[in-house]
């Protein structure tokens, strides 16, 4: 009889589902949180769970760094995820750099972090220009 | 000849690469600039080069390094993407004059060496994601150009402070749509152990009912819709063009959504096979009705914007909504449509963006109802918006006829009627914000007390360049369906993995 859980495979592949319970818990916190800067550590999560995802990939049961001896039976690890990860990971600090100069910008021509606040901000302009009175704006009852 | 096409497939990306620290480095504004515009001239001279190289079908490859394919990193052109670097180059270096003129009211000064570098980076990623043929290489391009992107765009902050929440909404939805876009790449990786694209095609061919060769097909769509801006993943695209520098608006609507739409049909026809994309039904249940709303919804959104930026941003989204129908057809006619609408809707749109920057050069204000009557103060400017809003309804005699026309023939030939119907009735409203721009320039009255003169040549020489072309490609429509439909065969027929010319040195 077939087991309902193969519980075999789901703990054989215990580090994918610590990739995706990771990926999408970063997704989450990038989309619920109003706050800049939160968002920017949900999307930071979200990268490093691709970290994790490409890593695991390379690893060869068993084996270790990828290092040439005498040895005709040497077992290593796949270099080439990690390679690419590294590069990864450079873009990574780049956004992440990029992201937290423009949320400085954004305090101090805003003064303001919160996502709310600032739409509200920007749809007074928007509405100003349109000539419009706004009925209904976003973010109205936090400012 | 030959030598010169070894030579032009490395220095298309890698002179602009080369001019962005030197533009650092120079410090001097005038020098920075000029080295900006040789460098983007240069790029321009070789993707010229390429394309004669490949007009005729043949597909060129080159070993980076010296480093064999599939191991290396190989470089490969064929007509589609060689038309998309001439269109990427092109418009850099008809915009970088313009932009000269511009910045000066609206970045500070001191930041001006700084935005010729980052320019040359988001040239440099442009370029490189076209041009590559290996697939974690066009990761790495795009976000190179990415950044340089979100830079550019917040520059426009001097005027508009709305720039910044714009530049980090793009910032969000481009870092998760490129990250999406790994987790694809990293899935097809796992599953065929290859990256190269020639391989990566020939290893799938056998595994179309692999459970993660189509979900890493689900990621890099997705993810690469998101930079195209697909009708319901273009939340970035309004804020991002209405409010960067105009030269900028101009570079990336003319650009950054089209190498997008190049990768994606790459991925699509190339990588994944024509058969795997057709046998899933996506394009015919996903990617067409999500065309078609967003030709509707963008013309129709573009009607009621206040600011002009804006309303052309939401104009391009109906407009993405043309390319993706062509690329929904599958069929050859279908992807010469789409190439075609590539290259003069990138025509059409940097001339509008450029002629719009030009009148807020002199009005100072990108709003629609601050523009009575400029047309008439502006002369110039005024008829460059009207030809180039000709050419977005598609009026015979301009660019945006040719391939709408052919989108229209292609939509026919596979007997979906009702779909060329919708494409009419869609260009019916672009008639309509069309018309909204043409009587707020000419039939109202200039309001009392402003008294503005005619753009600086140094603004109407670049926006008059594009109009002109506009005019060229529609007369002559031969010119530009002609390598399209080469283009289209190489991606629906498999040219493009077929035998290349290898050019350079391959032996290590």
């Amino acid at each position: 009889m077939e087991q309902f859980i193969n519980l075999e495979f789901v703990l054989g592949h215990m580090n994918y589902w610590f990739f995706v319970v990771l990926m999408m818990t970063g997704l989450y916190v990038v989309v619920a949180r109003g706050n800049f800067l939160k968002k920017i550590v949900g999307l930071n999560l979200f990268q490093a769970a691709v970290f994790m995802l490409y890593i695991s990939m390379g690893k060869v049961a068993g084996g270790t760094a990828p290092i040439f001896g005498d040895n005709p039976d040497y077992v290593y690890s796949s270099p080439l995820p990690h390679v690419l990860i590294l590069t990864a990971i450079v873009v990574g600090i780049a956004t992440t750099s990029l992201g937290l100069a423009l949320i400085v910008r954004i305090n101090e021509v805003y003064g303001t972090i919160e996502e709310d606040a600032v739409l509200h901000q920007d749809h007074l302009i928007a509405a100003e220009e349109a000539g419009v009175t706004p009925r209904h704006i976003p973010g109205e009852a936090e400012s | 000849m030959s030598d010169w096409v070894h030579l032009a497939i490395v220095c298309v990306v890698l002179v602009p690469l080369f001019a962005s620290p030197l533009a650092v480095i120079v410090g001097y504004r005038t020098f920075a600039f000029a080295i900006a515009w040789i460098a983007s001239g240069l790029s321009l001279l070789c993707a010229l080069i390429l394309l004669m190289a490949v007009k005729d079908g043949t597909v060129l490859s080159y070993a980076m390094g010296g480093w064999a394919p599939p191991i290396g990193i190989e470089y490969r052109v064929d007509a589609a993407n060689a038309l998309v670097l001439v269109i990427v180059s092109a418009m850099a270096f008809i915009t970088l004059p313009y932009s000269r003129e511009t910045i000066r009211q609206e970045i500070a000064t001191r930041h001006h060496t700084l935005f010729y570098a980052c320019l040359m980076l988001c040239l440099t990623g442009l370029l490189g994601v076209t041009i590559t043929g290996d697939a974690f290489n066009v990761f790495v391009f795009l976000e190179i150009s990415s950044l340089a992107t979100y830079v550019l765009v917040s520059l426009g902050a001097k005027n508009d402070k709305r720039a910044l929440s714009a530049a980090y909404d793009y910032l969000i939805l481009g870092t998760i749509g490129a990250t999406f876009f790994v987790i694809g790449l990293g899935m097809i990786y796992q599953a065929t152990g290859t990256l190269n694209m020639v391989d990566l095609a020939e290893k799938l061919s056998g595994m179309e009912e692999n459970r993660t060769v189509r979900s890493a097909f689900a990621f890099l769509v997705i993810g690469m819709g998101l930079k195209v801006a697909i009708y319901p993943l273009h939340r970035w695209l309004p804020g991002a063009y209405a409010f960067a520098p105009s030269s900028i608006s101009a570079f990336l609507a003319a650009t950054s959504t089209k190498v997008a739409i190049y990768v994606l049909m790459r991925f699509m026809f190339s990588v994944y096979s024509v058969k795997f994309v057709f046998e899933l039904d996506l394009l015919e249940y996903i990617v067409m009705p999500l065309a078609v709303l967003g030709m509707f919804v963008g013309s129709a959104v573009a009607v009621y914007q206040a600011n002009i930026k804006r309303l052309l941003a939401f104009s391009s989204i109906a407009q993405i909504g043309y390319m993706l129908l062509g690329i929904g057809l599958v069929s050859v006619e279908g992807t010469t449509a789409t190439m075609a609408h590539l290259f003069n809707h990138a025509v059409t749109k940097g001339a509008l963006f450029l002629a719009v920057g030009a009148i807020i050069y002199r009005i100072g204000s990108p709003l629609v109802r601050d523009m009575e009557g400029i047309g008439r103060q502006m002369p110039w400017t005024g008829a460059a918006m009207v030809i180039g809003g000709l050419s977005l309804i598609g009026v015979p005699a301009t660019a945006g006829f040719v391939s709408k026309w052919q989108l229209l023939f292609a939509a026919f030939e596979k007997g979906w009627w009702p779909i060329s119907m919708l494409i009419v009735a869609s260009s019916l409203i672009a008639v309509i914000y069309v018309w909204r721009i043409v009587e707020t320039l000419y039939m109202k009255p200039v309001p009392a007390g402003r008294d503005v003169s005619e753009a600086p040549l140094s603004l109407l020489i670049p926006t008059w360049v594009l109009i002109i072309a506009t005019i060229y490609f529609g007369i002559d429509a031969n010119a530009i369906l002609s390598i399209s439909e080469v283009a289209a065969r190489s991606m629906l027929e498999g040219g493009y993995l077929g035998d290349a010319t290898i050019v350079g040195e391959v032996g290590r």
